[in-house]
């Protein structure tokens, strides 16, 4: 419905740590239309996963300069959970285990409150159970891994696809994934991957963050681009994402410079 | 052995305790004056007078001042209402309800129950008496090393109480209700509760019971028999409370006590538990939520154990915001030839801001070479961390903060037995947590 249209702008966007003096984007500007997958990719340390936290609204990152809106909203002003309900979702790169909460508690409490704040009616208990039965299956997760605390116990693995479920559940307008594929295995990252592609449409936005450029042979962009020091030193199509495999950043870098 | 457990060198009470001793005898009367429980009253009424009540430079009452619980007239406490239903009321079970300690007979069921005997302190009025073995006994025990004079001020004139005897499977628990209707009462009971070889009781205990509560609970259980205690207590209300559980395990027995507090503005619960049979287990637990400056809750435990293979596990959860204080005090003592004991311990605190204290006071003491103790104290804030993920997955901040809480609790609670027990105390939590939001 929104094909074609904007749906995360940022512009000129500079952030730097609140509690020191310490500069880390420095000049952000992207647009992801829906529809769309963009890939960032840099080197360690060039600001990859700040720009996802500001974009979710981590605390501690105070923003100096520009702007990021979704859906034409301002989300720098926004707390996480109204975030959340406009249509943001950050999977992280290391999933937050939470030792007492049990993880369906957690999906439910989260797709309940996402709705609430949309004005919607909260899920019934059948349609909950029956939608994460669903979800949970394409995932390879069972009943046992829903039942345990919040990522408690998980593999890296587990703690990934338990991230895609949690995605697939909320439906987001714009998933951010931050480094999904550190610490998988093959089959694994295949798994992920096919979650992530049956969540593509043309409503949604992906920007996916990653270091290397395996987990792009699964999900595919339509836009690449190249972070470093804290800009967008580079934007291209799939095969930029090839060029740093096989060269490495050291020459998109002196490029840059 | 004998030198290790005896008695703290004795000198004679110092003149404010003695003044302070005699200005509360002197406010109060003996329980009864007739019938079985007349000598232990009266062996009560000299255990009191030779130790004097607890002042605030006792060792044992380092953390927690005794002024209001020791003073001969009740702190006044305002009524409250939460407007919600009582705590246990979908379990089905045997009501005996005490109104700032008078026992309401309107209130209440017909005191009858398969395999359980259960009588009114009040009136069990002859000579002769099955409770007279354990009336005072156990407390007396309890006294020993550490004094508990509040104790034995209660076994002295506790007005009323319920004498129980379970002689097979209970099959429903018998709750009392405390219910609180005048800002002044000083209410004193005392129940004692015998389970004979197998038996198995559920007792329940709810309600903020009056201005003032002293309350003693001893329970007996005997070889393979069972008792499962669930309370909740406090309840936003400003009544203080001293309550002591002095329990006695027999051979494969299984003692559980747990006990969930939301506010009252003083609560010091002592539990004493005496593992003597061999292959018995004892588990205290407790959950505590409080708001506020003049919140005060106080856990104080003395696990003893003195046979083979017995178990015993503690473990006291509180979360504590805007100035509120928390106690743990708890001992795990393993006498000689205590061999192959399990003990564990654990006291948590979850700060929720920096006004709030929680103050902890772990003890092994430990006479056997075989046995595997374990104990931990933690104090912490809430994991920044978690709560991010949560409100990014759309969760608002205070659903956050009150998820995090109950997970934090969630150890304490896990040590209730039954579902349906442990389901009520939840929604009790959440519904407290609910209504001090922001």
């Amino acid at each position: 419905m929104r094909k074609g249209k904007n749906m995360l702008e940022i512009k000129n966007l500079h952030v730097k740590l609140e509690e020191e003096d310490k500069q880390i984007l420095k000049g952000v500007d992207l647009t992801v239309e829906a529809g769309k997958v963009h890939a960032i990719m840099g080197p360690n340390g060039s600001g990859k996963s700040t720009l996802s936290y500001v974009l979710s609204g981590r605390e501690g990152y105070e923003v100096t300069e520009g702007s990021a809106t979704l859906l034409g909203e301002d989300l720098l002003e926004m707390d996480p959970e109204e975030r959340a309900a406009l249509g943001i979702f950050l999977a992280f790169q290391y999933p937050v285990e939470i030792p007492g909460v049990g993880n369906m508690t957690f999906l439910r409490t989260a797709v309940n409150a996402q709705r609430k704040a949309r004005g919607e009616e909260e899920i019934s208990s059948t349609d909950f159970l029956k939608l994460v039965r669903e979800k949970a299956k394409s995932l390879k997760i069972d009943a046992e891994m829903l039942k345990r605390p919040v990522n408690v116990g998980f593999s890296g693995g587990e703690k990934k696809r338990n991230e895609i479920l949690q995605m697939a559940m909320l439906e987001p307008k714009l998933c951010i994934l931050d480094e999904t594929d550190s610490g998988l295995d093959v089959d694994a990252m295949k798994l992920v991957s096919d979650g992530v592609n049956a969540l593509r449409d043309e409503g949604r936005g992906f920007l996916v963050i990653t270091h290397y450029q395996r987990l792009l042979d699964h999900i595919k962009p339509d836009v690449v681009h190249i972070m470093a020091d804290g800009r967008i030193i580079k934007t291209g199509g799939p095969e930029l994402a090839l060029e740093v495999e096989q060269n490495g950043y050291a020459d998109l870098l002196a490029e840059a410079q | 052995m004998s030198a290790i457990l005896s008695r703290s060198i004795k000198t004679k009470p110092s003149a404010a305790r003695t003044t302070a001793t005699e200005a509360r005898l002197g406010a109060m009367t003996a329980g009864a004056t007739a019938g079985w429980s007349v000598t232990a009253r009266e062996a009560a009424l000299a255990r009191v007078q030779s130790m004097g009540l607890p002042q605030p430079r006792d060792e044992y009452w380092r953390f927690t001042r005794p002024q209001s619980l020791v003073q001969a007239e009740a702190p006044a406490a305002a009524l409250f209402d939460a407007g919600e239903a009582p705590v246990f009321d979908e379990i089905d079970r045997v009501k005996i309800v005490f109104i700032d300690g008078v026992f309401s007979a309107a209130d209440s069921d017909p005191l009858e129950l398969a395999g359980v005997t259960i009588e009114r302190l009040a009136e069990a009025t002859s000579d002769i008496h099955w409770a007279k073995d354990l009336y005072g006994v156990l407390e007396e025990r309890g006294q020993d090393p550490v004094e508990r004079p509040l104790a034995a001020l209660n076994t002295w004139a506790a007005t009323d109480g319920v004498l129980i005897r379970v002689s097979a499977k209970a099959e429903k628990p018998v709750n009392l209700i405390y219910r609180h209707e005048s800002e002044t009462s000083d209410a004193m009971l005392h129940h004692v509760i015998k389970l004979e070889e197998g038996a198995e009781l559920t007792l329940l205990e709810n309600g903020p019971a009056a201005a003032r509560f002293n309350k003693v609970l001893e329970v007996d259980v005997a070889d393979e028999a069972r008792f499962h205690h669930v309370r909740t207590q406090g309840r936003d209300h400003e009544r203080r409370a001293a309550t002591h559980i002095f329990a006695r395990l027999g051979r494969e027995s299984l003692f559980k006590s747990f006990t969930l507090t939301a506010n009252g503005v003083m609560t010091r619960n002592e539990a004493v538990i005496e593992l003597l049979g061999d292959d018995a287990m004892a588990h205290v637990a407790g959950a505590c939520m409080g708001d506020g400056r003049e919140f005060h809750h106080d856990d104080t435990v003395f696990v003893t154990h003195d046979a083979l293979n017995c178990e015993s596990r503690q473990v006291f959860k509180k979360v504590l915001r805007n100035g509120a204080t928390g106690v743990f005090q708890g001992k795990i003592l393993v006498k000689e030839g205590a061999q192959k004991t399990d003990g564990y311990q654990i006291s948590q605190s979850l700060l929720l801001d920096g006004d709030s204290t929680f103050l902890a006071k772990p003890e092994l003491e430990i006479y056997a070479d075989d046995v595997a103790c374990s104990h931990g104290s933690t104090s912490g804030a809430i994991d920044e961390e978690a709560i991010f993920y949560l409100r990014s997955r759309g969760v608002d901040a205070s659903t956050a903060q009150d998820l995090m809480t109950i997970a934090f609790l969630a150890e304490a609670l896990d040590e209730i037995e039954d579902e349906a027990l442990r389901e009520a105390l939840l929604e009790r939590l959440t519904g407290w947590l609910e209504r001090r939001r922001g």
